[in-house]
């Protein structure tokens, strides 16, 4: 069993079948790839595993616990996040705070609201902000990044909660062609060295094609084909897909 | 800490303690402004810190107030017949009755409302933006009403609180008492928020106001801190309200307890003319509203509301930074903002 | 029946903020100091010997303007701000309103005598004044002129299309700026109505003002933005809902029902809207 296992999940909004009997299951320690044209329903999909939205039909799985009706902080606290597509960070804070309160707290009884921040945290914080280049920016306020950087900063918070499992939502959609590289090696890193299993979205092929191991398409809110990137890449129904076809 | 805070620390506390003696003719109105102090700082909890603007936290003040003078009186004459009365006092503290009621009757009018706070604030502070403040807007005039109608304090009317005993100094004695009773709870609560705001409590508070969905998506239980927020608002803002209910010596509830209209929305215009989300910003916002609100009642009696109004809609309009946002322009070092160029500019690299 | 026709006006002053939040997202504080100042208005005619009846025709001109201007020196700075800034701005027009009416027109409170008789219905079992008839016709009529000029007049339409989408209006020609102004004037006019119909059925007093303001956010945020039937059917909702609080809890906690009202709809929409987790926006 996979460590995320979804099941003929249902999400409608409205009239809108925003997702229709969508399966898919994600092995532990893998990188996954979520793909398929605007509007197909990945952000929704995304949405109801992290219960953003509770899911109208069908089940939700993490690490076979049954996750569909909890709220949301507490499925962080199990260890799944997700990132934004449109950044998600605290802008009026500097990016070293940003990080400190992204560490995943251990709540000991009434007054631990009332605790002090280690100062270890802060080598962990900084070193994590090397990690994605955002070092010589710590001392920045994160509203004044850049978008490209937020989704840097973004991606260092979560891998400060120490999740998991993680949910990227496009994490190179503006980031600097030049970079990209460098991000695709870092998500591997992730992957390999501190074991995070990813599920990713994403537009650009490329990238997609070069971190996943197994790709899931989706096209109008449906499960159009899954396979290794080889039969993706090849596969006539998710090329007519993104083509328009019809 | 370095030097400079210390001494400024210092000279504010000099001035605080001798300050009776400086102004005595003043006592009374630098007791207020202590107690201003309070209610900009504990606002700001809410609306500077976690970005969830109440207008109703003058219900905190309101119910302190009651609460300080009933259990003063009630526990040792008839709270019924002592507001029938409406004036006729034929009951009188001796001294010691008079110290035991009012210290019962502060600790209480701290402990109450945050009891109150506890209870309601799962439902009121699931509420946001826009939505919150006018519920509490609604919450906060709603008491004042309907502490109106309630006969045994006082109803419309308001009720009396206990006179200073006699035979224990004169009224310079009595302003003295509670001046320094509003300065130490001035102190205590600076103090205690400067601590709070340091731990990651204060961080938390932050994030919720930065984007709360996102602290929640990162696994903090923000009800929890919301909740504990608000609750330690109303301790203090409770305790200022008894206090400040014993100083004017009248309680009347649409006016002074839960005066909706004016106090709860000076704690709004105090914290947002300082300069919301600091710590200094509410206790200077403070102290320079009541300065201008003085100087409206001496140069403007008559049309000092309508002044005060006009002030409110410049400082929203042309000054929302407040006082610190401005200082911050201008002198960004000096508040650890190290806008290094090359910094702002790097690019990002990665090897 | 009181109540009904009390809702009406109440849906009538709705409207205007509903118009205002939608077209320019500005939350209107002072709405109640705008109806108060525009039944003032009734009030000097009346006391200038002319019958208050046709403040509904100058009322709501008067008011006009000062909505226009009150937009022009404040409302335009804080348009774009967040909705927070407005509130307090808004806010602060309501006291420097209340504290001005106070100072000049004094703090009594006052009536505009229509002198309209009344209507004895059933055998004399129900009393109607007919100048609470009056209100609701002319809140009825008032709230049809508006949705008609909205639907067909140019104007009306550039305010709706503004409301949608500013940023495509601007685009397609239409002048924003005039758009906000003209709304917030219009949102005084129907203020000024509904305030002439107040000073001739009940009292007019420098600090009533707030209980009208929560009283239309409540019937906007119970009917929604775009909806006039449910804002009429809200408004009567609630109108029904004070008579009967009046008749049950006594005249003294009227207001508090009102407020408390407010606040009971809010929190029991925290509360559905949480199940789906969502909050209201």
């Amino acid at each position: 069993m996979g460590i995320l296992e979804v099941n003929q999940v249902y999400k409608y909004f409205g009239g809108v079948k925003a997702n229709e009997n969508i399966s898919l299951s994600v092995e532990q320690g893998t990188i996954v790839g979520l793909i398929g044209p605007n509007g197909s329903g990945k952000t929704t999909l995304f949405n109801s595993i992290v219960g953003t939205h509770p899911i109208d039909k069908g089940s939700i799985k993490f690490e076979g616990k049954e996750v569909s009706e909890l709220p949301i902080p507490v499925v962080a606290k199990l260890g799944l996040l997700r990132t934004f597509q449109q950044t998600r960070i605290y802008g009026k804070l500097d990016c070293i705070q940003n990080m400190l309160i992204s560490h995943r707290h251990i709540e000991k009884g009434l007054l631990s609201v009332f605790a002090k921040i280690p100062e270890e945290l802060n080598d962990k914080a900084e070193k994590l902000l090397k990690f994605v280049g955002l070092y010589q920016k710590r001392k920045l306020r994160a509203g004044d990044l850049s978008f490209g950087q937020q989704k840097l900063l973004e991606l260092a918070m979560a891998l400060m909660n120490e999740p998991k499992m993680l949910l990227l939502d496009e994490p190179t959609a503006g980031i600097n062609p030049t970079l990209i590289n460098g991000i695709i090696d870092r998500l591997i890193k992730v992957n390999k060295e501190f074991g995070i299993t990813l599920l990713v979205i994403e537009h650009n092929m490329r990238v997609i094609m070069s971190l996943a191991q197994k790709i899931f398409c989706l096209a109008h809110g449906q499960m159009l084909a899954e396979g290794t990137p080889e039969q993706i890449k090849n596969n006539k129904h998710v090329i007519d897909a993104y083509l328009g076809a019809e | 800490m370095s030097r400079n805070k210390l001494i400024g620390y210092g000279l504010l506390l000099v001035f605080g303690l001798v300050a009776p003696f400086l102004f005595p003719a003043f006592k009374l109105q630098i007791s207020i402004m202590w107690l201003l102090v309070v209610l900009s700082l504990t606002w700001d909890t809410q609306g500077g810190q976690m970005g969830y603007n109440s207008f109703g936290n003058i219900m905190f003040f309101g119910i302190g107030m009651y609460v300080c003078s009933s259990f003063h009186i009630g526990m040792f004459f008839s709270l019924a017949e002592w507001t029938e009365g409406g004036g006729e006092k034929t009951f009188l503290h001796t001294s010691l009755q008079y110290f035991q009621g009012l210290s019962v009757g502060l600790i209480l009018s701290g402990i109450v409302p945050a009891i109150v706070a506890a209870l309601i604030g799962y439902g009121i502070l699931g509420l946001r933006g826009h939505y919150f403040a006018i519920c509490t807007l609604g919450l906060g005039i709603a008491m004042g009403e309907i502490a109106s109608g309630i006969e045994l304090i006082g109803a419309g009317q308001g009720m009396t609180t206990p006179p200073w005993p006699k035979g224990i100094g004169g009224v310079e004695l009595r302003s003295q008492f509670y001046y320094y009773l509003c300065f130490a709870l001035m102190v205590i609560t600076f103090l205690f928020l400067r601590w709070v705001y340091q731990t990651r409590f204060g961080l938390v508070l932050n994030a919720i106001r930065d984007n709360e969905d996102k602290a929640e998506a990162m696994g903090i239980h923000t009800m929890r801190y919301k909740i504990t927020g608000w609750v330690i608002s109303a301790f203090f803002l409770g305790i200022a309200g008894g206090l400040m209910g014993n100083m004017i010596g009248y309680i009347e509830p649409t006016e002074i307890a839960f005066a909706g209209a004016s106090y709860g929305v000076f704690m709004v215009l105090m914290a947002i003319l300082g300069g919301k989300g600091t710590l200094w910003g509410p206790v200077i916002g403070a102290i320079v509203f009541h300065i201008f609100k003085e100087g409206f009642w001496i140069f403007f009696l008559g049309w000092q509301y309508v002044a005060l109004g006009l002030l409110i809609v410049l400082i929203v309009v042309f000054f929302p930074e407040g006082i610190m946002g401005w200082l911050r322009e201008k002198f960004p070092e000096r508040f650890g903002e190290v806008i290094d160029e090359a910094d702002r500019k790097a690019q990002v690299e990665l090897e | 029946m009181n109540g009904i026709l009390l809702g009406i006006l109440f849906a009538l002053i709705a409207y205007g903020m509903a118009l205002q939040w939608g077209v320019m997202n500005i939350i209107n504080i002072a709405q109640g100091e705008l109806v108060i100042l525009g039944g003032y208005i009734a009030y000097f005619m009346f006391k200038a010997g002319i019958h208050p009846a046709f403040g509904i025709i100058v009322s709501p001109i008067i008011m006009f303007f000062v909505g226009w201007f009150l937009y022009k020196a404040v409302i335009s700075r804080v348009v774009d701000r967040d909705l927070f800034i407005s509130i307090l701005a808004t806010f602060g027009i309501s006291i420097v309103t209340q504290q001005l009416m106070n100072s000049v027109f004094g703090s009594d409170v006052v009536v505009a005598q229509s002198n309209f008789g009344t209507l004895m219905l059933f055998d004399n079992s129900v009393v109607l004044p007919y100048v609470k008839l009056f209100s609701g016709v002319v809140s009825v009529v008032f709230a049809l002129i508006l949705i008609l000029y909205m639907k067909k007049s140019r104007l009306g339409r550039a305010i709706r299309a503004t409301a949608q989408n500013a940023k495509a209006a601007k685009i397609l020609g239409v002048d924003t700026e005039k758009v906000y102004a003209a709304t917030f004037g219009i949102n005084a006019a129907l203020c000024g109505v509904a305030g002439t119909l107040i000073a001739m059925t009940f009292t007019l007093h420098p600090y009533i003002g707030l209980p009208y303001t929560v009283r239309s956010f409540m019937i906007v945020i119970i009917a929604g933005l775009g909806n006039l039937p449910a804002v009429a059917l809200s408004g009567v909702g609630l109108g029904v809902f004070e008579e009967f609080a009046d008749f049950i809890l006594g005249t003294e906690f009227r207001i508090a029902a009102v407020f408390m009202l407010l606040v009971v709809i809010l929190v029991y929409r925290r509360f559905k809207l949480s199940k789906k987790r969502e909050y209201l926006k």
